[in-house]
């Protein structure tokens, strides 16, 4: 990465380097619960997706979920990771009334996934992020606050669902690249099918940790951990404001407290919500009613011949097969969807055309509608019949974009669109020849003009032609034919 | 025919099949007698009218193929039953009513059996007098105000009295020998895996059994069959083929080598306990047995690291009583003390004390030097079982180092009420077969057990040495039913 796109944070001719490690949360995709058959679909009433297991009532028990252990191999194979064979889930106790156990059911020593890394594409390079861990646990419920003016409720219906901690090295160093990292992070977990990444519903939530040092400081100074982040930009935000308040300390020469942060979005700062020695002592130690998780290498084998196409692998085809730019390559591929859009329309039309089609004028449309590529309100079927017409010369790209504004109420065929409208482009010379005659009929104290040097007037000529085609004209051949006879 | 209760379970069964009696009139007989029993205190609730119904149910269309063909049987406090209050022993629990069924009861139901109710036990099976249980505690039939052992007190009372045929109950440290020793009944802790532990309240997971308490070696058997089974619903549940225990059921023991461990030759035991094993050693050999010394080098770290373990797993599995969802609850003005509040009058003296016991070895700081050292040492006493079980293909001790003592006697003295599982722990820590059998009397005229430990999954075996050592003892109760009203 080069010198001048560091983050940086200025004060009196020092500057400030900000660490960052991220611990993401991000919820398995699986019909039931990690420990019990429960239901896991979100926004259900509350308290009706609840076994006895995820109740903890008396003498229940865990039986874990095949499924959900399949899934974090998956990610860790997606993440590049070491998977182990041998993992151990692990009790991590305390007190909480959406916490029905009284204990939540984590992996503490020995993880289900070891060390991998994230590729990020920066817009001066890619660079890599070290994947400490990732292990799985139980979610807890929820308690409502707002609701009963005297009780906090409860709901469990996402007690026991299935999480899978993602930690990061400390090898993030700005906002942006927060910002990259999860998206790079939940654009693998999409291609995977392990998590939706649905940052509204909760599916993707992080602790952040953060730290600040002196440029050119080897060491790490002291790290606060900012607690349940639910979207990129209050990470961000979080980010920010706290490595502020972190050089703000060592400026005044005040040490920083290792500790538990909140972010408060109202605010935009962080607030202290325990320190390190009112930490929680968890009193961590093996779950006695589940037995070490062995994985077998047939296992990993088999998920291995599941895994799809990921991100990387694709944008590096995009690019040697279909001539992309890298810049290119990259938004097409961010996200599973959005490149399966992209081949669909490559099917049977023209590449260039599809790739600026795709990432201009449709894109424009999802953002102004704020819409997912899965919800185009153009199908992928009929944005590639209507690069073809542009191909082959039927429509004009002006034209085009007049279809495709029609094309976007109810998913119209632009071949009916341009039958119907007349739309298409006229390209028989003999017709425009005729229509330029009567330009010139019409304006000939305006070709005397022109004749007499004022070249600019062409472009009022040519207007006048497309005005009389009512559009249609074919632009080239216009132009060719007014230049003949102007010229001429 | 003799009295309908003192019958044994093949009794009842035989005389059901050959509809000399019907499952209405031995329900109906253990009730009348149950009735006339409540200054022993062994049930916390009955379920005697429903239990009339089914037995009806049953005398109407007879499924004589069944195991337990209409035989009523009580159940331990521990077990949840579907429907009918389950409360451990404790207050936290005293009007919890589950929705659900244990597999073990589930397997008596689906044989036929039918729940008179569930009998008394310490709290959450933590003690080993009945005396630390919400609900009271329990007189031992052999004698006025003995304990009956514990935590399955109620259990062992209720067999030994003639309440039940036979029972259930659960040994975490020796919870179902040591009662049975007490009372001069039979009690069986399987190996851990055996019995399915789904439904069953929670004190030590890696440690709790459930098991058979009965009158004899074969009504064991018996029982041992029904309730052991695989169950994907408890993943510490192990899949391997069960023996139809009481049909291979012998006394031939010939050949068998039966080790006898130097180091449970504790200081102080009395002269009588050692009498009662050199009794044992000589009906074995009598029996064709061959006697072989053996060394278990780290039988006197079994109770410590048991003392460790044990809290530690039941700190965690209690945390779930907490007011909030279910059970006993103490309003307080805010969350931590509806907490305080609930846990403080929900438990008893000795659930408490265990919790401290169990949070503090798991603290961070001290995990290493307890938990961690505890579970290292638990792999030792594993590897010398291991060891003799080399060399010979059961163990035999005695059950416990005393007879019955009095009620209130240990209350003050938590150690020494310890040491009462000093010879059943480490088949826990282990997770081996154990079994008591009644061997003797004490001067007293109190039953002693001998305990015969198996390999894993060898539990045939140390049923047939039993089966062979209980013919040449001969061992009679002498119950007066001293404590029976009209």
């Amino acid at each position: 990465m080069s010198k001048n796109s560091e983050y940086l944070i200025e004060r009196e001719n020092k500057q400030y380097e900000v660490i960052i490690g991220l611990e993401v949360h991000a919820q398995v995709t699986s019909e039931s619960k990690l420990f019990s058959q429960s239901s896991t679909k979100f926004g259900a009433e509350p308290n009706t997706q609840v076994s006895l297991v995820d109740a903890a009532f008396p003498g229940m028990l865990p039986v874990i979920n095949e499924f959900c252990i399949e899934q974090a191999i998956k990610t860790g194979i997606g993440l590049k990771a070491k998977i182990n064979k041998k993992s151990v889930f692990d009790r991590k106790n305390y007190f909480y009334a959406d916490l029905p156990q009284g204990y939540q059911i984590s992996q503490y020593k020995y993880p289900i996934v070891g060390e991998g890394k994230v590729i990020l594409d920066m817009p001066n390079g890619q660079k890599e992020i070290g994947i400490e861990r990732l292990h799985l646990e139980q979610d807890a419920g929820k308690s409502i606050h707002d609701i009963d003016p005297n009780n906090t409720l409860v709901d469990l219906n996402r007690s026991g669902v299935a999480l899978m901690e993602i930690v990061s090295k400390p090898d993030l160093r700005s906002p942006d690249e927060v910002n990259v990292y999860i998206k790079k992070l939940r654009s693998i977990m999409r291609y995977l099918g392990t998590c939706d990444g649905n940052m509204q519903e909760g599916s993707l939530r992080a602790d952040v940790n953060v730290s600040v040092r002196l440029k050119g400081e080897t060491e790490f100074g002291t790290r606060c951990e900012i607690k349940n982040v639910n979207s990129i930009k209050f990470m961000q935000m979080a980010i920010i404001s706290e490595a502020n308040r972190q050089i703000d300390l060592l400026e005044e020469g005040k040490e920083i407290d290792q500790e538990t942060r909140l972010f408060d979005t109202k605010r935009n700062e962080t607030r202290s919500m325990r320190s390190k020695e009112d930490a929680h002592d968890y009193r961590y130690f093996p779950d006695p009613d589940l037995l070490p998780l062995e994985i077998s290498q047939e296992l990993i084998e088999k998920i291995k011949l599941d895994i799809p196409e990921l991100p990387d692998e694709k944008k590096k085809r995009f690019i040697d097969k279909f001539n992309l730019s890298p810049y290119e390559a990259t938004i097409l591929v961010s996200d599973i969807e959005t490149s399966n859009f992209f081949e669909e329309v490559i099917k049977n039309s023209d590449v260039k055309l599809a790739t600026n089609w795709i990432t201009g004028e449709l894109f424009a449309v999802l953002n102004e509608k704020n819409l997912e590529i899965s919800q185009s309100p153009v199908s992928a079927k009929n944005l590639s019949k209507l690069i073809n017409l542009i191909k082959d010369g039927t429509i004009s790209g002006k034209i085009a974009k007049t279809v495709f504004e029609q094309m976007i109420d109810g998913d119209q065929d632009p071949l009916i669109i341009v039958k119907e409208k007349g739309l298409k482009q006229e390209s028989d010379p003999k017709a425009i020849e005729e229509l330029i005659n009567k330009v010139i009929e019409n304006n000939s104290d305006k070709v005397a003009e022109y004749k007499s040097g004022k070249d600019k007037l062409f472009g009022f000529f040519v207007g006048q032609a497309m005005k009389e085609s009512k559009g249609k004209g074919n632009p080239q051949l216009i132009n060719k034919i007014l230049k003949e006879k102007l010229n001429g | 025919m003799s009295d309908i209760t003192s019958q044994s379970l093949f009794e009842l069964k035989s005389n059901i099949k050959e509809k000399k009696l019907s499952s209405e009139e031995i329900t109906k007989a253990f009730i009348n007698r149950a009735e006339k029993s409540k200054k022993l205190n062994v049930y916390v609730t009955d379920n005697f009218e429903k239990a009339i119904d089914q037995s009806k149910k049953f005398d109407s269309n007879p499924n004589l193929d069944f195991k337990l063909p209409g035989i009523p049987i009580a159940v331990k406090d521990l077990f949840c039953t579907n429907g009918v209050r389950t409360t451990a022993g404790s207050k936290i629990l005293n009007n919890f009513v589950p929705t659900y069924e244990s597999t073990v009861t589930q397997n008596l139901w689906s044989q036929g059996a039918i729940l008179l109710g569930k009998l008394n036990c310490d709290e959450f099976a933590m003690g080993s007098s009945n005396e630390t249980s919400f609900f009271g505690n329990v007189q031992n039939p052999v004698g006025e105000n003995l304990v009956p052992g514990g935590s399955s007190g109620g259990s062992s009372a209720a067999v030994a009295a003639n309440l039940t045929p036979v029972t259930i109950g659960t040994d975490t440290g020796g919870s179902i020998r040591q009662p049975a020793s007490f009372t001069g009944t039979v009690g069986l802790k399987p190996t851990y895996g055996s019995c399915s532990r789904y439904g069953i309240v929670a004190f030590a997971s890696s440690l709790d059994q459930a098991g058979p308490m009965t009158k004899n070696v074969r009504d064991c058997s018996m029982l041992l069959e029904v309730i052991s089974s695989f169950d994907q619903k408890d993943s510490t549940s192990i899949d391997y083929k069960r023996n139809s225990y009481s049909k291979e059921l012998s006394k031939d023991i010939k050949g068998k080598k039966i080790g006898i461990p130097k180091e449970y030759r504790v200081d102080n035991m009395p002269d009588e306990i050692e009498q009662l094993w050199k009794n044992g050693i000589l009906y074995a050999k009598d029996c064709g047995a061959e006697i072989i010394d053996i060394s278990l080098p780290h039988t006197n770290y079994a109770l410590p690291t048991y003392y460790i373990v044990a809290p530690a797993e039941a700190s965690s599995n209690l945390a779930r009583y907490d007011g909030v969802k279910y059970g006993f609850r103490s309003p307080g003005q805010n969350l931590i003390e509806m907490y305080e509040k609930t846990r403080s009058e929900g438990f008893g003296d000795e659930v408490k004390r265990r919790i401290m016991i169990g949070t503090y070895v798991l603290s961070s700081g001290y995990y290493d030097a307890y938990y961690l050292k505890a579970q290292k040492v638990r792999q030792l006493i594993k590897k010398d079982f291991d060891d003799a079980f080399s060399k010979v293909d059961a163990i035999l001790t005695p059950s416990t180092p005393s007879s019955a003592f009095k009620i209130g006697e240990k209350t003050n003295d938590p150690v020494s009420m310890y040491l009462n599982d000093i010879f059943t722990v480490p088949i826990n820590l282990a997770g081996l077969p154990g079994i008591s059998i009644p061997a003797g009397k004490d001067k007293n005229n109190y039953p002693l057990g001998l305990q015969v430990i198996g390999k894993p999954f060898d539990e045939q075996n140390i049923l047939n040495i039993s089966y062979a050592l209980e013919d040449k003892i001969n061992f009679k109760n002498d119950i007066s039913d001293w404590w029976l009203s009209e």
